[in-house]
């Protein structure tokens, strides 16, 4: 009953720390561990709270202690504690323990760094754009032709290297279970690195406020077994559904082909979807007008509509909201399937 | 014209504003046709932006900051020993221009809390927009509108200029000064914090909305939002201005006004903190106005800083906005903190009836934190795709500026162990701001780790965190304060069980509203999204009600202070039987602060010491040395 209060403490504050950290294992933190990267970072956040327990528990225990066993009690109104001005010893010890232990979980932390942004020798290389407010990927073939695609699909266990490059404002590539994203920087290409290690489909997420539609700016990452991913990239590859600009063939289109082409253009590089909602193909974006009201429109309209937004804007919607780019980031024949599609749909 | 309209006050301050609009009219119409522009008389987006710097000046003229100032370049006589604007006798002096330190504090303080009411109301329009996946209430145009202007706010005139506002009413009653050393400087200081507030409230009104790029503004998001980011883009640049010429203001005070025999090492913490803070504005505050004036000359007048796609050479920086405005905006954080560690300093000392432990290495920590505070800024940037290798040296330095501020947990503990406790409500709030900012501390220290910050920078975790350091740290000190010199600046008390019921709510429902941020940040939720994955909407309904009633918490606080002002009991002159200087003076102190000049013969927080004494009212000829119990501290 009578022992000392710094031991009572020390017990007390062992116990709270060790169900602190106990806790800290128990409860469910994290997204699933989808890639080489999660573990080493998931470890690195337990280590810490494995530290920052026990001080958190150090500084409310004396907090409390102080307030229970110092408490002013009736009579001592206009009594003083004692004049301690300071202990020089104590002072060292926690100006040195804190800097040891901080510079050594840094040290760490170095380490686990480079372990998740190791470069790999037959890494694949995924071309990442960022737009307001959609991504869209696109896969480097050999022959300078390229697969393009508005979802990620991604082959298990192999280390991917992310080319990430925006046509407007700043976003931020993110996809949870990955543990790790970086930002799109108007002029500059950034990279990222990932092994995905689970199949499954995982959401991505732009991290950055971008504007308007900036909390609808998602898509998904597959990530396929290797023989399933190889079988999607042929099967993008082959002319018929193929979207990617420049990827014409010979002939002009007809125009079953070119609607075909405009709705892929409307879910895929367009990301018109993400702000449009149009019944046919599915999507529910809000951030735009809903393409119901094209009903009647010519078609020199909706191109004018597309290529230039700020011409003529619905009422209750602002201006440059709209990118003014699509004339230049989509193909000439995108555009035209677009046009075509919409103009079909909306008749 | 009749005398209403010439004397200085609210009826030329309204004239010179319409005149401000004509004068940005005539100025761009003139302009604008000069330069051959079309629609040079009627371009409303370009007579509003210069309208947003004229104005605000003119209104300034107008309610009478430069009267003195043009009396004197204009050669008339400048009245300088009239004192008819120092002190205040009934309410309406707190709306002019007065030059009266005490009055300053006062109007800042309400003032700062004001926005603190209309920031806080649109946290609640977010959470309620949060509390169910989907969009309810308002559209994503105005959430990202409400969580630009709910932060701007509460930053740049709630949490700095509360600060000044305290400092500005204590800190020459503790140097034992008369005022502050520019007075009509500090008044102008004052009159631009209104200013600022009003042109960013205002921005709600702009076609297209208010400013929606988050307080931070990034470019080139802000350089093609609507006209409202101009507001947010020029605001700024009045807070900055109003705190820069205050911290001038301060130094020049400290430095030169304090009391005879008051040395450095005998000045109390506040004063410490508030010189370190205000090495830190007078140094940092141009980085933010440069990146401002950046943004508006970008937008306004097509310089194309930050425009990457512009030309063949791509020639704009992007990342250079980041650097610039993380420069000031790092070590704004300690701008935001040090006044309230001075505060804590006091409170702690006092209500524990003990010195502070270890004086010289609390006021070394804050000049550690001054220097290392410049060090840290690219932590911001972890994942921005700036060069890969600074964030190795920032991770270090961001890790180590933690070492001064755990010397000051671990000292504010030392200093409270074996006191006797007066647990009433500054010393409640301050020993919660121990445990809510050590929190913070910690989860500052996380994310300076490189691996982690990647996964959960501009999720809700960092939310979670800086509302920890902002509210658990900033906030709970202003509490303490605002209670702790309650009866200093009103001559009246406070109650105490509704100080107590504030404290415990507030503490309670900050920490069940921030907590659980963390949990949803790490989890995958990304900040600043009016929209979210249906996974976190049981979290977040739970988070939305706690915050209601965080928010109902404020209302205690409200109706004490408002009913303890006018209803309260007198208040003694020295009711916590403190050491420091303004406690030796009546509550409220006399117009001139002292009436004789006070010497300073002791340090200020010898409690414990029998007949200590930190300063009396003697001239130094007058004072003789008392003796070795005061002047020479004692280690155990």
């Amino acid at each position: 009953m009578r022992r000392h209060p710094v031991i009572q403490m020390v017990v007390i504050g062992a116990i709270a720390s060790a169900i602190g950290i106990a806790l800290s294992f128990w409860i469910h933190w994290f997204p699933v561990d989808a890639a080489k990267q999660d573990k080493p970072i998931d470890t690195l956040y337990h280590v810490l709270m494995i530290v920052s327990i026990p001080i958190f528990v150090l500084v409310t225990t004396v907090i409390l202690y102080s307030a229970w066993a110092f408490r002013m009690r009736p009579g001592q109104e206009h009594e003083d504690g004692p004049p301690i001005h300071g202990n020089t010893r104590l002072e060292v010890v926690w100006t040195a323990i804190p800097a040891i232990l901080l510079v050594s979980l840094c040290s760490y932390a170095y380490g686990v760094l480079t372990d998740i942004e190791q470069t790999h020798k037959n890494e694949l290389v995924v071309k990442v754009h960022a737009i307001q407010f959609a991504w869209s990927f696109s896969y480097p073939q050999p022959g300078g032709r390229t697969v393009s695609s508005d979802q990620l699909y991604l082959p298990k266990d192999r280390p991917v290297r992310f080319d990430i490059d925006t046509q407007d404002v700043i976003h931020d590539f993110w996809v949870p279970a990955f543990r790790v994203k970086i930002d799109t920087v108007p002029g500059i290409v950034t990279h990222l690195r990932v092994t995905p290690t689970r199949l499954g489909s995982y959401p991505i997420v732009c991290a950055e406020l971008c504007g308007l539609g900036h909390s609808v700016m998602r898509s998904t990452a597959h990530v396929m077994a290797p023989a399933a991913f190889a079988a999607w990239l042929s099967r993008e590859q082959a002319p018929v559904s193929a979207g990617g600009a420049g990827a014409g063939g010979g002939g002009a289109p007809t125009q079953a082909q070119l609607i075909a082409l405009g709705r892929h253009t409307f879910t895929g590089d367009g990301g018109c979807g993400a702000c449009h909602t149009l019944a046919d193909a599915g999507t529910t974006g809000t951030t735009g007008p809903n393409l119901r009201m094209l009903r009647g429109q010519t078609q020199a309209q909706i191109r004018q509509d597309i290529a230039d937004p700020n011409a003529r804007i619905t009422p209750g919607y602002q201006a440059n909201v709209m990118p003014q780019t699509f004339a230049q980031t989509l193909s000439a024949q995108q555009l035209d399937g677009l046009v075509a599609y919409l103009a079909t749909v909306s008749k | 014209m009749p005398a209403k309209l010439r004397a200085p006050g609210w009826y030329r301050a309204g004239m010179f504003a319409v005149l401000g609009v004509a004068f940005a009219y005539t100025l761009v119409g003139i302009v604008r046709t000069a330069m051959h522009f079309p629609n040079a008389w009627t371009d409303g987006d370009a007579v509003t932006i210069v309208s947003l710097i004229a104005v605000p000046l003119f209104f300034l003229v107008g309610i009478g900051c430069f009267d003195y100032w043009f009396y004197w370049v204009s050669g008339r006589p400048t009245r300088p020993e009239d004192h008819s604007s120092h002190g205040a006798t009934s309410w309406k002096d707190y709306f002019r221009v007065n030059t009266d330190h005490k009055v300053i504090g006062i109007q800042y303080i309400c003032v700062s809390f004001f926005f603190l009411f209309v920031g806080g109301l649109m946290a609640m329009l977010m959470r309620a927009e949060l509390a169910q996946p989907g969009m309810q209430f308002v559209n994503s145009e105005e959430f990202n509108g409400l969580v630009s202007v709910h932060a701007s706010l509460l930053i740049f005139l709630f949490v700095i200029p509360v600060f000044a506002g305290i400092a500005n009413f204590v800190l020459p009653l503790m140097i034992g000064a008369p005022d502050m050393a520019f007075p009509r400087l500090n008044a102008l200081s004052f009159w631009m914090l209104p200013v600022a507030g009003t042109i960013m409230v205002a921005s709600f009104l702009a076609p297209g909305g208010s400013f929606a790029t988050g307080w931070t503004a990034y470019a080139p998001l802000s350089t093609t939002m609507p006209l409202g980011q101009l507001f947010f883009t020029v605001g700024v640049q009045f807070a900055g201005a109003s705190s820069i010429a205050t911290a001038l203001n301060f130094l020049v005070t400290i430095i030169t006004m304090r009391a005879p025999g008051m040395s450095f090492f005998r000045m109390p913490l506040l004063v410490w903190a508030n010189f370190s803070t205000s090495l830190l504005v007078v140094i940092a505050t141009p980085f933010i106005a440069a990146s401002q004036f950046f943004v508006l000359l970008d937008r306004a007048l097509g310089f194309q800083f930050f425009n990457a796609f512009v030309g063949a050479g791509k020639d704009g920086s992007v990342l250079m906005y980041q650097h610039v405005f993380w420069f000031y905006s790092h070590p704004a954080v300690y701008i935001m903190m040090l006044p309230g560690f001075g505060i804590i300093s006091e409170v702690l000392s006092v209500k524990a009836r003990k010195p502070i432990f270890g004086y010289r290495m609390m006021a070394f920590s804050l000049l550690a934190i001054v220097i290392l505070g410049f060090t840290v800024w690219a932590h911001h940037m972890f994942v921005s795709g700036m060069q890969s290798w600074i964030r190795i040296p920032m991770m270090i330095t961001t890790a180590i500026i933690a070492v001064p501020t755990g010397i000051k947990i671990f000292s504010w503990l030392a200093t409270i162990w074996r006191g006797v406790l007066h647990l009433d409500t500054p010393m409640l709030f301050a020993l919660g701001f121990l445990t809510t900012f050590t929190l913070g501390g910690i989860s500052g220290v996380m994310l300076a780790m490189v691996p982690f910050d990647i996964h959960v920078s501009d999720t809700y975790f960092i939310v979670a965190h800086i509302h920890y350091v902002l509210f658990g740290g900033s906030l709970f000190t202003i509490f303490a304060g605002i209670y702790y010199w309650f009866p200093k600046m009103t001559g009246k008390m406070y109650d105490e069980r509704l100080g107590k019921m504030h404290f415990w709510a507030t503490f309670v429902f900050f920490n069940l509203t921030f907590g659980p941020m963390h949990v949803i940040g790490i989890q995958g939720m990304p900040r600043r999204v009016a929209d979210y994955a249906q996974q976190f909407a049981p979290y977040n309904l739970a988070i939305s009600i706690v915050s209601f009633l965080l928010g109902l918490s404020t209302l205690i606080f409200l109706y004490n202070m408002v009913v303890s002002w006018r209803l309260g009991p007198r208040a003694a002159a020295n009711p916590w039987r403190a050491l420091t200087l303004e406690w030796q003076v009546s509550s409220p102190p006399p117009i001139f602060n002292f009436d004789a000049v006070p010497t300073v013969v002791g340090g200020p927080y010898e409690y414990g010491i029998p007949g200590a004494v930190h300063g009396i009212f003697q001239s130094p000829a007058e004072a003789k040395p008392v003796g070795s119990v005061a002047t020479s501290p004692t280690t155990e």
